[in-house]
């Protein structure tokens, strides 16, 4: 993989569709407790829009705009939203691991109480799985971001001029 | 030397794979119970009936994956982590 990227035409077109792929990997993570997918799923998409980024700009170009410790920042704070709603389960609600303390409390944010059953789609219900699903999402977008660039970086075949 | 090696060693994997692909054929359905009906339907019964309003998600599937296997996923995220800090640390210094 060239430093320089491919021709215009195609840096032209990755520009146009990155966009979309990033709105849909962004739908995927913010429905999912309510259509298939979820974080993992969701974070997945994006990471081949950012993957299609980086194949058609090259990877220097993409290594000085996104350095990989960047990435890894924004995985570890994805990890610590993660563990850190799990632990909150702890102190509110039964106290128990990885409960679910915002669900059906009627509180302003995914709190929404549901009826059993064929329910309208709601997207403010569900507690706490929304922002779990939000924190794995953007965990599993800049770890596979990060390894396919960084991955990308070290085999590449133009010497980087430091 | 090594060639007759390399062929005591190709026949003994092979019978290896014959014995067990001829175990899995031969085994069939362990007791009466097939695919799709299981013995035991009490876990599923409890998340069918009961996902929806414990845990609010439409998606009973998120609801077991992030909310009742909650511990699993983390399992999961720790791997995922694992793997991206393994590959950076081979990498990275690849192109210096």
């Amino acid at each position: 993989m060239s430093d320089d990227g491919m021709s215009r035409i195609v840096k032209t077109m990755t520009s146009l569709l990155f966009p979309l792929v990033f709105i849909y990997g962004l739908y995927v993570i913010a429905h999912g407790h309510l259509t298939p997918g979820g974080g993992f799923q969701g974070g997945a998409v994006v990471a081949s829009g950012c993957a299609m980024i980086l194949v058609a700009y090259g990877s220097g170009w993409t290594m000085k705009k996104v350095k990989e410790k960047n990435l890894s920042t924004v995985e570890s704070l994805g990890a610590l939203l993660f563990i850190g709603l799990a632990f909150l389960g702890l102190i509110f609600g039964a106290g128990v691991f990885f409960n679910n303390f915002l669900a059906n409390s009627e509180f302003i944010f995914f709190g929404t109480k549901v009826a059993f059953g064929t329910t309208a789609a709601n997207i403010n219900t569900a507690g706490i799985l929304p922002i779990m699903n939000f924190a794995v999402g953007m965990k599993v977008t800049a770890g596979l971001f990060a390894i396919v660039l960084v991955m990308a970086h070290a085999t590449s075949s133009k010497k980087e001029d430091k | 030397m090594s060639n007759k090696r390399d062929l005591v060693a190709i026949i003994a994997f092979s019978m290896v794979a014959v014995f067990f692909v001829f175990t899995a054929i031969m085994m069939g359905p362990v007791g009466e119970h097939y695919f799709g009906d299981p013995d035991e339907t009490d876990m599923d019964d409890y998340i069918i009936n009961n996902a929806q309003t414990e845990t609010g998600a439409n998606n009973a599937v998120t609801s077991v994956v992030f909310d009742y296997r909650g511990f699993d996923t983390l399992g999961e995220a720790t791997i995922l982590f694992t793997a991206v800090a393994g590959v950076i640390m081979v990498f990275r210094r690849l192109k210096k």
